[in-house]
């Protein structure tokens, strides 16, 4: 299922946050969404997941969400949105408990999602017990347990220290190696952009526009820190920011 | 500075002033606090310098006490007590509860009977009891409706305060998962709201035993408020005390249980 997001405007009151904005996500591929703060980047993608309605445009979905597939647009949080009274194992059994999946079906999913993410052992931890890190892993296991069609991942790692971030996005890589999601990847942080995303779409500042769309052919695999190619398309992207993210820096909050 | 580079600097430790802000348990410097008390009183009223009339010796009102437990008194007493205290928080504080939540989830609800509650909260409950004698007539009614009614307003303000306090974010979390809306009340708000129900649930029936008092004063043959009403008409101020510890016995036993089930429900707290 791909998804496709046709000329999106949007407005806070009488502020312009999003102008004509479009953009394509084919299925297998994970688009990263960069801008600097403020551009409506996090907007956009609750737009994608039917959170939000924009004022003008449309977002469609293109084909069937796969078989099986519970819940084809699901997020994974920036601050995890883990219930904090429910175990690693219930987190997980929320999501699937109304489309009634119970007892030992609901058991086999949990356990498949856990052992992707490595969580076997923590299934019967409060979140209160587990670091950042963990946390993402438990959103992210959760997520994958309703076989998203697309994975809307809004900063998913910016919450966590930069080793955490480092472990995650391997982890990330892995999990996309062994099975190809669907994702929109919103980030301010060029790095992760550059080892996760396979199409970077830059916004400008508010009004978020698209100012380029830049493809990453490596596969995600083969990304490894220091490779010449993707150091050079992560300074080409800090180029095009770098006067944006400034003056969105001295603007003034309107709030 | 050539000679200050010989010099050598005096070394001194560096002020520690951290620290504080930070309550731990002393278990035992309350039992201190409330022995010593009565201890004053004791030794006071007997080496005379607490006249009778000021202060009863709290021997004998422990003696009273032991007397009303030997002659069944302080069950006849406790009972209907017990029963009106029961009876009256569970009507109060579900409604309560209920209304509440309704309040934080819509927003009708909210505009209509926000200024409501704010209007009949600060009347005195007690200055309603004779309007409730006559809406539920002099017995074992009028009581119940007279608790019920005090616990329920501080139990509404303090459940949608906490129903507006649970984390949107986790809101918008189950409705991206596709929870239908029930779900999303039982699964998420009401938890979420848990907190801060139960630490209002620790005022509500506090001013219920209060009001419990006030209602027994008012036409009522057994219960603690009638007993305290009757050894105050007559001056007899060791049945009073042991009263007034009866009650207090009651409200420590509330709020331990009040703390009791906070800590089997909310041992998820950070």
């Amino acid at each position: 299922m791909d998804i496709q997001v046709d000329s999106v405007s949007h407005f806070y009151g009488s502020t312009e946050v999003l102008r004509n904005v479009s953009v394509e996500i084919p299925t297998g591929r994970i688009v990263c969404l960069v801008g600097p703060s403020g551009c409506g980047k996090s907007t956009l993608l609750r737009f994608i997941g039917g959170l939000e309605r924009p004022s003008e445009g449309e977002i469609f979905q293109l084909g069937d969400p796969p078989e099986g597939s519970l819940n084809p647009l699901t997020y994974v949080f920036q601050h995890f949105a883990l219930l904090p009274w429910r175990t690693v194992r219930d987190n997980i059994s929320l999501v699937l408990e109304d489309h009634g999946i119970r007892g030992a079906a609901s058991d086999s999913i949990i356990g498949d999602v856990l052992a992707r993410t490595k969580l076997s052992d923590f299934a019967g931890a409060l979140p209160k017990q587990l670091s950042g890190g963990m946390k993402q892993r438990v959103a992210i296991a959760r997520a994958l347990a309703v076989k998203p069609a697309v994975m809307l991942m809004d900063e998913p790692l910016s919450a966590l220290d930069a080793q955490t971030r480092e472990l995650l996005m391997d982890d990330l890589v892995g999990l996309w190696s062994r099975q190809p999601f669907t994702a929109v990847y919103v980030t301010h942080n060029l790095a992760e952009a550059v080892r996760l995303g396979h199409r970077v779409v830059v916004l400008s500042r508010r009004p978020g526009r698209v100012r380029k769309v830049i493809e990453i052919d490596t596969e995600l695999a083969n990304r490894t820190t220091g490779d010449a190619g993707l150091e050079m398309v992560q300074r080409q992207l800090w180029n095009l920011m770098r006067d944006e993210a400034r003056a969105a820096d001295e603007e003034l909050v309107d709030a | 500075m050539p000679d200050a580079a010989a010099e050598v600097p005096t070394q001194r430790p560096v002020v520690y002033r951290g620290g504080g802000f930070a309550p731990s348990p002393r278990r035992w410097v309350g039992f201190a606090v409330f022995f010593i008390l009565v201890f004053l009183a004791e030794w006071g009223t007997r080496s005379g310098w607490i006249s009778a009339l000021t202060l009863p010796r709290p021997s004998d009102v422990l003696e009273t006490f032991q007397s009303l437990y030997a002659t069944g008194l302080l069950f006849k007493h406790l009972g209907p007590s017990l029963s009106r205290l029961f009876m009256g928080a569970l009507v109060g504080v579900t409604s309560g509860v209920a209304l509440g939540v309704l309040i934080g989830l819509f927003s009708y609800v909210r505009a209509g009977m926000v200024p409501l509650v704010a209007a009949i909260f600060p009347i005195p409950k007690i200055a309603l009891l004779p309007l409730f004698v006559i809406w539920f007539g002099i017995g074992e009614g009028s009581k119940y409706a007279l608790i019920a009614f005090g616990t329920f307003t501080p139990t509404v303000v303090a459940t949608y305060g906490a129903v507006d306090n649970v984390d949107r974010t986790l809101i918008r979390m189950g409705q991206s998962f596709g929870l239908s809306w029930f779900s999303i009340v039982r699964k998420i708000v009401l938890p979420g709201a848990m907190p801060g129900i139960l630490s209002g649930l620790r005022i509500s029936l506090a001013i219920a035993i209060i009001l419990l008092v006030a209602a027994e004063m008012l036409g009522a043959e057994f219960g603690i408020g009638a007993y305290i009403l009757e050894a105050g008409a007559l001056y007899d101020l060791e049945r009073l005390f042991a009263g007034v510890v009866i009650l207090s016995i009651l409200g420590v036993l509330v709020s331990a249980a009040v703390g009791f089930v906070e800590h089997r429900l909310l041992g998820w707290r950070v």
